[in-house]
């Protein structure tokens, strides 16, 4: 007993156990991980199980990667699922349409509104949030009619569809641009600017827009998300898009719908970790350098509709 | 290894009723960034020390090692001879202030400041009772129901004061505490810190960056560098006899002379000056003088009746008047030179007079010449 | 350079206000016909918002209170108490509200361990990514996903019966009705909850863990006494935005159920496409109504929260 007190003695206090910090630090990391492994495991089971799915032998045993193969082959696509072909090529207009008509009225308005009629601010405010109250489904009861109009007007093709979007999308992308607005001081940089001589489109074009930049990207990102995720709307005014072909194809091939699935959401996946690499290194060598904001939450609208 | 100068510590005023603490060689890397570096020092009872250096320079660290919050890689923390390296945080029974953001927003003032009570699980009657005394303390008593975000700065770190001083501690450690907060408020407050600390009699550890705040506060100053101590001493031991060449630079202001040195004393163009312990060997060297030891003499006034006084040329370059001193500074032949003198003797300096200037014979250090940052 | 000629009046205005010799009618006469120019700048804007959003809530809000000769009644409202739409909005509420605790409960659990990693790092950075996807990709995709896991021929069903002669399926179809819906609903629920959930964990500050500690606070009186009560609105609010969440899902609930209407969404959808009964149009203007009033009232609930957790964890 005696020698084992002398022992201890001479081993430095310090290291006879591992720091306190130290080992608190080491038991989060293990909890974190168990964590992340049970509910990852729970996360990637569908998509583990959509694999399996869309890779089974028509015969009953073995795999085969023909569903797959179709699909990377634009020109049996076309031949085998047209509807699938149409309801893509309507997801990518809409997308282009949508963000054009964000950006084109969005934008210019919520500068003008800030610059020469603040007093406009808070009935926009509540305006641009309104669609969060309500839900796509509702709103979709009361569009019918006016897209009655629109198809006498423009025609009962799937781009129409953006107006609606447009809507759609006006919370997540009031909310970015408001976020960058706030931050630039929009009011001071026109101040300088007329000052100096500018008219008000030079304001907005060279003075205000390459400042907001970061934001306004942020906002096309969101609509692009929207656009592409969108069901509700576009099934129930009776027009297509990706996730209505894909809805409706699941019921004629399960197989190539599932892996339609799959790869869309892969590709979002893909498209989001590369969005957060660029937005963590873009920011590092900004003014706010050091704070680690997640590009990934701010820019995953909280869609009160899509699902 | 550090080599402090530890002069005759200044014995607490409060009565020595704090707990003594004590570093032992404290080593702390955080990578290839050595934060401390074998830091050994004493703090008495019921004194207040001040660690003062740079950012970067680890007194951040030694605090929080202090506190239990970072650990160490080598060395020991005793308090009143106790060996607490181990003990976690929360065991430590000390109390700290933070810079900023530490006081619970959820609670009130008063609930704040219990808080320490209840984890030691006291009583509610008693707990309210003490929290209340804590507060009148600082001198909050009306706050006792407001929320952090209903309070200034001054009042949020008072407060926090309050809440480490509840728990009756044996050790008081303020990070920066004033760092944020308006210069007015720095500096009340800071005064009633120190009257508080002194009242109560606690030992404490006071990290700051600011030298004027250090040496107003501090029974000892400590002052760090690389995480190492240059020197711990009282703050006008520090101030007049800095130990190296760091403590002289970072410490008040400081102008380089070039001189030789002769017989332990430096001779300059525009004087000798004795030299203290710790200066450089020679034979040429820069000594560091200190602004109030540079006496100017404008040309023309009574000290200097044919137009050139004693001592060495020199031309003004600018003159700041800061309320009843002056700052000067001389372009003079071996560069630029720092003086400070009564404002009213400052009234003719503008940019370009001729005056002359001579060092007084106050003890100062001499470095390398023309090495460091000034 | 011609938006100058409706501003110059403004900023003239602006600079000099007393020096013109204007009778004070006649300036604000101009400062009117500014005002207006200006208001020409948002007529696009107000355009595209009065058709698609005003107009459209409008019709939902009147039409429920028209019948089919465009009369006012309170039919189509009274017909909210009838049975089957009563046992539909139940069965809404009572879906949204159990994978909204759900959801929260173990979304909360995922989000603390992502705000304990390192910022930046490898599993920061692929948990939140993977977050955003899920929480956003319901719908159809999901749907599809679920029926190639645990669907008639799903690979988890199939694993079932021959690993352990279980057969999921014994008792009817489960993943067509509230059981799978439950299901398929936390499967995107957690991922909101940590994307809504993430930033509060963040914003607790490390000085409130310090101090805790040296006042004598265990982890546990940390939790207790701390973090969660700063924490508890923003937790509760994320659980009522996975409600709202969850009652106003329609996509998923489409593509998995090919027959009868078990929710209000559907139900909304079978009465104006006129696939049950024609001339229902009304009512499901009535339902759609009901729900926006649900949905508003969630998240009114979810804004008072708000403002309280911004102040304490900004």
């Amino acid at each position: 007993m005696a020698e084992l007190t002398a022992l201890r003695s001479q081993v430095p206090p310090a290291q006879r156990r591992a720091p306190l910090a130290r080992r608190r630090r080491r038991r989060q990391a293990l909890q974190r991980w168990v964590v992340v492994t049970v509910l990852g495991i729970f996360f990637l089971l569908p998509l583990y199980a959509m694999v399996e799915f869309t890779t089974r032998a028509p015969s009953g045993s073995g795999r085969t990667l023909d569903v797959w193969r179709t699909l990377a082959d634009v020109r049996s696509l076309a031949d085998q699922y047209p509807d699938l072909l149409d309801g893509l090529v309507a997801s990518a207009e809409l997308v282009l349409l949508t963000v054009a008509l964000m950006l084109v009225l969005l934008v210019p308005t919520m500068i003008w509104v800030r610059l020469r009629l603040p007093w406009l601010r808070r009935p926009m405010e509540f305006v641009c949030l309104l669609p969060l109250t309500v839900p796509a489904i509702v709103l979709v009861v009361g569009l019918a009619p006016v897209y009655a109009w629109v198809a006498y007007f423009l025609g009962p093709a799937s781009w129409t569809l953006c107006f609606a979007y447009a809507i759609l999308v006006l919370p997540f992308a009031y909310r970015a641009l408001d976020a960058g607005l706030q931050a630039v001081d929009v009011r001071t940089l026109s101040e300088a600017a007329r000052s100096l001589g500018a008219g008000w489109g030079t304001v907005i074009t060279r003075v205000v827009l390459p400042n907001i930049r970061s934001a306004v990207l942020s906002a096309s990102f969101l609509s692009v998300a929207l656009v592409l995720g969108e069901f509700t709307v576009a099934n129930l005014l009776s027009r297509t898009n990706v996730q209505v072909a894909i809805n409706l194809l699941g019921k004629r091939d399960p197989s190539i719908s599932v892996a339609v699935s799959l790869a869309a959401l892969l590709i979002a996946f893909a498209l989001l970790l590369v969005l957060s690499l660029a937005g963590i290194r873009r920011r590092r060598r900004g003014p706010r350098a050091g704070r680690t904001d997640e590009p990934v939450l701010a820019v995953t609208p909280v869609s009160l509709e899509e699902t | 290894m550090s080599t402090p100068a530890v002069s005759a510590a200044v014995p607490a005023a409060g009565g020595g009723s704090g707990s003594a603490v004590r570093l032992e060689d404290l080593h702390r890397s955080y990578g290839d960034v050595h934060a401390l570096d074998g830091l050994t020092l004493d703090v008495e009872p019921g004194s207040m020390l001040v660690l003062l250096g740079p950012s970067g320079c680890g007194k951040t660290t030694a605090l929080r090692a202090l506190a239990g919050l970072e650990d160490v890689d080598r060395g020991r923390v005793l308090v009143d001879g106790r060996d607490v390296t181990d003990m976690p945080a929360s065991k430590r029974d000390m109390g700290m202030v933070f810079q900023a953001y530490s006081l619970f927003p959820h609670l009130s003032a008063l609930e704040n400041v219990a808080f320490g009570l209840r984890m030691r699980r006291v009583g509610t009657a008693e707990r309210r009772r003490r929290a209340g005394e804590a507060l009148e303390l600082v001198g909050l008593s009306g706050l006792a129901d407001r929320y952090a975000g209903q309070m200034s700065g001054g009042q949020q770190q008072r407060v926090a004061l309050a809440r480490a001083l509840a728990i009756r501690p044996r050790v008081l450690l303020l990070d920066e505490p004033l760092s944020a907060l308006d210069a007015r408020v720095r500096t009340q407050l800071r005064e009633e810190i120190r009257r508080i600390q002194l009242e109560v009699g606690t030992t404490a550890v006071f990290v700051t960056h600011d030298q004027e705040e250090a040496l107003a506060v501090a029974d000892q100053v400590g002052v760090m560098s690389a995480g190492r101590l240059e020197q711990l001493a009282a703050p006008q031991e520090v101030y007049d006899r800095p130990a190296t060449r760091f403590v002289a630079e970072f410490v008040g202001l400081s102008s380089r002379v070039p001189a030789t040195v002769r017989d332990g004393r430096a001779v300059t163009a525009a004087g000798e000056v004795p030299l203290l312990p710790g200066s450089a060997d020679g034979p040429r060297v820069d000594v560091l003088v200190r602004p109030e030891s540079v006496v100017v003499t404008p040309d023309g006034s009574p000290g200097s009746p044919e137009g050139a006084g004693t001592g060495a040329r020199g031309r003004v370059v600018h003159a700041s008047f800061l309320g009843a001193l002056a700052r000067v500074r001389l372009a003079t032949d071996d560069g630029e030179v720092l003086a400070q003198l009564p404002a009213v003797d400052a009234v003719g300096l503008g940019p370009g007079t001729a005056v002359s200037w001579r060092l007084a014979a106050t003890a100062a250090l001499a470095v390398p010449p023309g090495e460091g940052t000034s | 350079m011609t938006s100058d000629a409706a501003s110059a009046p403004a900023l003239r205005d602006r600079a000099v206000p007393a020096a013109v010799g204007t009778s004070s009618g006649g300036r604000r006469g101009r400062r009117l016909a500014a005002t207006a120019a200006s208001l020409l700048g948002v007529v696009p804007f107000g355009l595209l918002v009065t058709f698609f959003l005003v107009i459209p809530t409008l019709v939902v809000v009147i039409g429920s209170f028209l019948d089919a000769g465009n009369r006012f009644t309170f039919a189509n409202v009274r017909g909210l108490t009838e049975d089957v739409v009563v046992q539909a909005y139940a069965r809404s509420v009572w879906i949204s509200a159990v994978t909204a605790v759900l959801g929260a409960a173990f979304g909360a659990l995922l989000a603390h361990a992502v705000s304990t990693a390192a910022p930046g790092g490898v599993l920061r950075r692929v948990v939140t990514a993977a977050c955003g996807v899920l929480a956003q990709f319901g719908g159809v995709t999901l749907a599809f996903a679920f029926l190639a896991t645990f669907g008639f021929t799903g690979f988890v069903t199939v694993w079932l019966q021959h690993t352990f002669g279980v057969d999921p399926y014994g008792a009817g179809g489960w993943l067509t009705d509230t059981p799978g819906l439950l299901l398929v609903y936390t499967y995107f629920q957690i991922p909101l909850m940590v994307v809504v959930f993430l930033p509060a964990l963040d914003g607790l500050r490390p000085q409130w863990r310090e101090a805790t500690e040296s006042l004598g606070g265990s982890t546990w009186a940390y939790w207790r006494h701390v973090a969660g009560p700063v924490l508890l609105p923003s937790f509760l609010g994320s659980m009522l935005l996975l409600f709202a969440n969850a009652f106003s899902a329609y996509a998923t609930a489409k593509a998995l159920i090919s027959q009868g209407s078990p929710i209000v969404p559907l139900k909304i959808d079978a009465a104006i496409s006129g696939e049950v009964i024609t001339g229902q149009d009304n009512i499901g203007k009535a339902m759609a109504l009901g729900m926006v009033v649900v949905v508003a009232i969630v998240l009114w609930l979810y804004a008072r929260l708000q403002r309280r957790t911004s102040a304490w964890l900004s």
